[in-house]
């Protein structure tokens, strides 16, 4: 195997992960908005599982499947209310082989 | 509905969680653990480096049995630019002792042997089991919690919130706030698979020995934030972070970030050929002795991450977890033994204990790095270490320059950065480290 493979798109990184994905269930929501934040927009670039998206109106959207459960959308944005923050279910969500 | 009443709930089932449930229950009190992983650990992420000794307080035998991956002979810190690194190594032949200091552990596995000796000693554990919010009495003693299992409200004298530095009861309950973007830094972490053989190969060592390399420099893009390298058995845990409110204001995403800290020719080889079975990320507690939360009340007490316990200048977490874990239930025991209630007045003796202890000292010895790091961090991550290297590229390189043109090229370097505040920031480092 070549040092290639290990320089994937963070969607690739994610295929190596174990989830139990709580379909329909979404653990955060992004707020309705017009117009995104300056922290809710930097979440486009700062998920570490890429899970945020800007769409062509402007919006920003969230896809939750792969997300790692970091926390740090919640540190950015639930004060103010941009987004919900709960938990997936109990044994729901990322499941780390190593940690 | 679970109808009979514990004497403790513990929220979480990692380091502060798990010392907590085998302290408590090895002194015989009813202890529940709730965990919303599907085992232990496997909400869990750590770089992860073990301190024997913390373990030992609590274990003292843990060495025959525990999963560790290997003990640390040699240390490595690195001051990184674009090409290059000044390094200082440091192995000493002493820490092959019988009884080692330090080991790399990987997590999942680590905790679920944890977790597996508090409930031989009578913990009861419930995994896939999220706590959704605290039940207070009607004079605001927190008296049990809510579970997302049917009818999931379940009663004890005081409740141990482990819950991570990401968890929600006690956010949701006031009893702290949702750590500001400046108190945590993001990490990303990948798990690079390689034989044994080539792991001891490329680092020079043998069987069952480690080290670890942490690296500061342009490799966190003028953001405060390390690099770290750490020899697993069979694996090697790749990985950066930095502080949130720094990410959130350089455009880089942490993917990016990571994988030109895989890049760098100091790094690339080391991992070349590696098989990625796993990308991770945490967050970790930054903001040192002053971001540290009320850590007691009627009914509670708050210990590991969620207290913000983490020695970032000796990057040192979970030692401080399992140790506020095990005081926690030392507190909790003795309020208990003497038949005494947990107010907020007795369960003080839990912060006493902390105060006494390392953890509180160490973090207070450091209350000002956090904010001194991430105020001079420009200087700190990209000055700097450009200075160093060129410093050390003019020692080394042989090109025809006299030396004495060599040494004034190299004054004249950092004369020219104290425009930037080289011994101003010399000096803020000193006494933040005093």
């Amino acid at each position: 195997m070549g040092i290639e493979p290990q320089f994937q798109k963070v969607e690739e990184k994610l295929f190596q992960n174990r989830y139990l994905v709580d379909s329909g269930q979404p653990h955060i929501k992004v707020m309705p908005h017009d117009k995104p934040s300056k922290n809710l927009l930097a979440m486009t670039h700062l998920c570490p599982a890429g899970c945020y998206s800007q769409a062509e109106n402007g919006q920003v959207e969230l896809t939750a499947d792969g997300c790692l459960e970091c926390g740090t959308c919640r540190i950015l944005c639930e004060p103010a209310g941009e987004i919900t923050w709960e938990y997936p279910r109990g044994g729901y969500g990322i499941l780390f082989k190593f940690g | 509905m679970i109808e009979e009443k514990f004497d403790a709930i513990v929220i979480g089932a990692g380091m502060a969680g798990n010392a907590a449930a085998y302290t408590m229950a090895s002194r015989g009190l009813k202890v529940l653990q709730l965990e919303r992983g599907e085992y232990p650990g496997s909400k869990n992420v750590q770089g992860g480096i073990l301190y024997a000794d913390m373990l030992e307080k609590i274990i003292p035998e843990f060495r025959d049995e525990a999963p560790l991956e290997r003990r640390l002979i040699e240390q490595r810190f690195w001051f990184m630019t674009d090409k290059a690194h000044t390094g200082m190594h440091y192995r000493n032949d002493d820490f092959n002792e019988e009884r080692p200091n330090r080991y790399t552990i990987i997590r999942s596995q680590f905790d679920r042997w944890f977790s597996r000796q508090a409930q031989e000693k009578g913990a009861i554990l419930l995994c896939e089991t999220t706590a959704l919010e605290l039940i207070r009495d009607g004079h605001d003693k927190v008296i049990g919690v809510r579970t997302d299992r049917s009818g999931g409200a379940i009663h004890a004298d005081v409740v141990v919130l482990a819950e991570g530095v990401n968890g929600l009861l006690g956010a949701r309950a006031e009893l702290r706030s949702v750590p500001a973007a400046d108190h945590v830094a993001l990490a990303v972490k990948e798990m690079h698979f390689l034989p044994a053989e080539t792991i001891e190969a490329r680092f020079n060592l043998k069987a069952d020995q480690g080290l670890v390399i942490e690296a500061a420099g342009t490799i966190s893009h003028g953001m405060t934030g390390m690099g770290f390298i750490y020899t697993n058995k069979e694996s090697i845990s790749v990985g950066i972070g930095c502080i949130v409110a720094d990410f959130a204001k350089n455009g880089i995403t942490p993917t990016q970030l990571l994988d030109n800290f895989k890049k760098h020719p100091s790094v690339a080889p080391l991992i070349a050929g590696s098989e990625v079975k796993e990308y991770a990320a945490h967050l970790i507690p930054e903001g040192g002795f002053k971001a540290v939360p009320q850590l007691f009340g009627d009914g509670w007490v708050i210990c590991g991450d969620a207290g913000q316990f983490n020695n970032a200048v000796h990057k040192e977490g979970s030692n401080l977890a399992m140790t506020s874990g095990r005081l926690a239930a030392e507190a909790i025991f003795q309020i208990k033994s003497r038949r005494e209630p947990m107010t907020k007045a007795n369960l003080a003796l839990y912060k006493k204990m902390l105060d006494d202890s390392f953890v509180m000292k160490d973090l207070r010895k450091y209350k000002d790095m956090p904010a001194l790091l991430h105020n001079s961090a420009a200087n700190l991550f990209l000055t700097y270490p450009e200075l160093v290297s060129k410093a050390m590229e003019n020692f080394v390189r042989v090109d025809g320059k006299t030396k004495i043109e060599k040494e004034k090229d190299t004054i004249r370097n950092f004369r020219k950065a104290r425009g930037f505040g080289l011994i101003g920031d010399a000096i803020r480092l000193a006494r933040a480290w005093r």
